[in-house]
């Protein structure tokens, strides 16, 4: 079992809801990345997801575009965030990882030399945001293969048919958009992610993560009583961007510590 | 090269193209290819776009003989295809008719557009003013302060203007920033792209709604000289004035096909935006296609003195035209293409836009080398206007 199936199947035994942060790897610092990973699970994380920098974050709001910038302006590359992950493992070999971002670095490094990398590193999951089933079956062969999940957005604007090709196509688990944009720019209908929730479960049996417009404890626990798990990123990157690099520790983990309280309640 | 009837159903030239989209998208360009696949068979529609190509845009638009300029190079003749002489002053106007009338029939009622150079966004605030659109066109801030005549033709034609901060601050940002905001407010929002890149249907409906330029001129070049050109030669940003003349020229084979990318300061200075000649295959804005990208698949900052060339990508149909050689792709430098500006201004009485004045500096280079009896026929895809403020400065003139 992979660590991100053997991760939810304890949270099911344990009736517990997994909490899924995101940070930009490389933002604001270099050295940043590292501890506040290990903070984030001090915190309570679950399971964590570490963003690519991308010069085109065509999916992404202005907070994780500036993020990405900011990383960039560091010089981070992909093989600085497999190095990253590979720190990290050194402390860490239980917390799965999983890296987001888009294709082009991926393709720039080559497909097979970094799911190659990626397995060594330890990385558990991608999700390759400007990869839809259809455009990368080589891409998630390879991951497949290699043991590494290969996770897929939905959408409110998807059809069951779409929803039933990522159900066949992804593993690990779904990564369900609550609203339509970009990252960050709305706050969470838990409403209608309840009435859309239905639609998904009836498709697969993959554990379910809900993301984009999550900020408190008040949404996370919402969203925790309908899905699997809950996503945070916007509010962590916006939570590192005020505090600076030297309080970005303490602050993401005061941060996510009311809302696993809340999850746990 | 075999039956040409590229893309397939889901957008690939061969290894390009695609829709590499996040899910957020999909919906929307699945409703947008099924009504365009409705659309470009309805016997009406296409005739209400020829319609308004002739009656508003002013087509067809005229091949001129360049023979002042052709008899003092010495050698092949030039034809200038005149897309500058279309209503807004360039050939963006083509596509953007196009997918108006499709906005409409879709009952969009907010238009959102990306531009560069500016010619795009002014041809999509023209027809939102025409068909009684809301239009909204995102323009890099660096753009922005590079063609403030044009960021004002936008406002009087009614639309917003939005500065693009983010990344470079060009055309590429722009183009994300107007997919943002299509994911966010797709119900009732039309985006209308600028050139044959992005996801499919878009590198396959804008080069449709562009080939009416090849298709005027196979009928044109045989009035003139009894005969197709022997090369046809158009400037490459996206690459939509290119695919709209070489597409009904692609089968046949005796005609060369000249693509010609911004060299800016020299290949060799990585200061360039030539990414056919100097780039490598990769994914950005939603297919695949060659990019101009760092060892770490960040897009680099790209330089043309022509705003419009600016764009670190390429449409994915010349990608595969590239690949299968039967498109050939070159550079000129902003100093060729100035020289080439200046020239067709004296010896033509015809102020080219920057972009073109790139087509036409090529042309200028092979021409002499060739016998009298050959025939170029350089796009020339817009007027020079929205150039002045640019050219004055090179010149070190204040205006
Ligand atoms: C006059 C003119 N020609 C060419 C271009 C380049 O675009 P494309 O390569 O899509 O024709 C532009 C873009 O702004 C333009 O304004």
């Amino acid at each position: 079992m992979s660590r991100i199936a053997g991760r939810f199947a304890e949270l099911k035994a344990a009736g517990r809801k997994a909490l899924i942060p995101y940070v930009t790897a490389g933002d604001p610092l270099k050295a940043s990345t590292v501890p506040l990973l290990h903070g984030m699970v001090e915190a309570g994380s679950d399971i964590l997801e570490i963003g690519v920098p991308f010069s085109d974050p065509m999916a992404d709001g202005p907070a994780i575009q500036r993020a990405s910038e900011r990383a960039l302006k560091n010089g981070i590359g992909l093989s600085d965030v497999l190095g990253f992950v590979k720190t990290f493992r050194e402390k860490d070999n239980l917390t799965p990882v999983v890296l987001m971002g888009y294709a082009n670095p991926i393709e720039a490094m080559g497909v097979e030399k970094f799911v190659a990398a990626a397995k060594v590193a330890g990385v558990d999951g991608v999700i390759v945001v400007d990869y839809p089933p259809e455009e990368c079956g080589p891409f998630a062969d390879l991951c497949g293969k290699a043991g590494i999940d290969c996770i897929f957005l939905l959408a409110p604007t998807s059809t069951d048919a779409r929803i039933r090709e990522v159900a066949r196509a992804g593993t690990g688990y779904l990564y369900y958009v609550s609203l339509k944009g970009v990252t960050g720019v709305k706050s969470v209908d838990v409403a209608e992610v309840a009435a859309q929730l239905p639609r998904l479960r009836a498709a697969s049996k993959l554990p379910i993560g809900v993301g984009f417009g999550i900020r408190d404890a008040e949404s996370a626990l919402a969203i925790s009583k309908i899905a699997d798990a809950v996503i945070i990123g916007t509010r962590i990157v916006q939570e590192i961007e005020s505090a600076g690099a030297e309080h970005a520790v303490a602050r993401v983990k005061a941060l996510l510590a009311p809302i696993r309280k809340a999850l746990d309640s | 090269m075999q039956m040409y009837d590229l893309p397939d159903p889901r957008g690939h030239f061969g290894p390009y193209g695609g829709v590499f989209v996040a899910e957020t998208l999909s919906h929307a360009l699945d409703e947008l290819r099924d009504a365009y696949e409705r659309c470009r068979r309805d016997a009406a529609f296409m005739a209400e776009f020829h319609y308004e190509l002739k009656h508003y845009v002013g087509r067809p638009s005229p091949v001129y003989h360049a023979k002042r300029w052709s008899a003092a190079l010495g050698g092949a003749q030039i034809f200038l295809k005149r897309e500058d002489l279309n209503h807004t002053g360039a050939h963006k106007i083509n596509n953007t008719i196009g997918q108006a009338l499709l906005a409409r029939h879709m009952g969009k009622k907010r238009v959102i557009a990306e531009t560069g150079a500016g010619m795009h966004g002014v041809a999509a605030a023209t027809v939102a003013a025409r068909f009684g659109m809301k239009c909204v066109v995102y323009m890099g801030s660096e753009d922005i302060k590079r063609q403030a005549q044009n960021v004002y033709r936008m406002k009087l034609l009614g639309a917003e203007v939005v500065p693009v901060e983010s990344g470079s601050k060009t055309l590429k940002d722009a183009l994300n920033e107007a997919m943002r905001d299509w994911v966010t407010n797709v119900e009732d929002t039309f985006y209308i792209l600028g050139t044959v890149a992005g996801p499919h249907p878009y590198p396959m409906m804008v080069r449709d709604f562009q080939s009416v330029i090849g298709e005027e001129c196979k009928l044109q070049m045989p009035e003139m000289i009894g005969r197709q050109p022997d090369a046809v030669i158009a400037c490459v940003g996206g690459g939509s004035n290119a695919m709209g003349i070489f597409y009904p020229y692609i089968k046949d084979e005796k005609v060369r096909l000249i693509g010609v990318e911004a060299a800016g300061e020299g290949l060799a200075s990585g200061k360039h935006a030539a990414s056919l000649c100097a780039g490598t295959p990769g994914v950005l804005h939603g297919n695949r296609t060659y990019l101009l990208q760092d060892a770490n698949g960040q897009i680099t900052e790209t330089h043309s003195v022509s705003a419009g060339l600016d764009y670190p990508g390429v449409g994915p149909e010349h990608a595969w035209l590239k690949d299968q050689h039967r498109a050939e792709y070159v550079a000129i430098t902003d100093d060729e293409a100035l020289k080439a500006f200046s020239d067709l201004c004296r010896l033509e009485g015809i102020i080219p836009a920057l972009e073109s004045a790139h087509a036409v500096a090529y042309a200028v280079k092979i021409a002499p080398s060739m016998p009298k009896e050959k025939a170029l026929l350089v796009n020339l895809s817009g007027r020079g206007d929205k150039d002045m403020q640019t050219v004055a400065e090179r010149m070190g003139i204040k205006l």
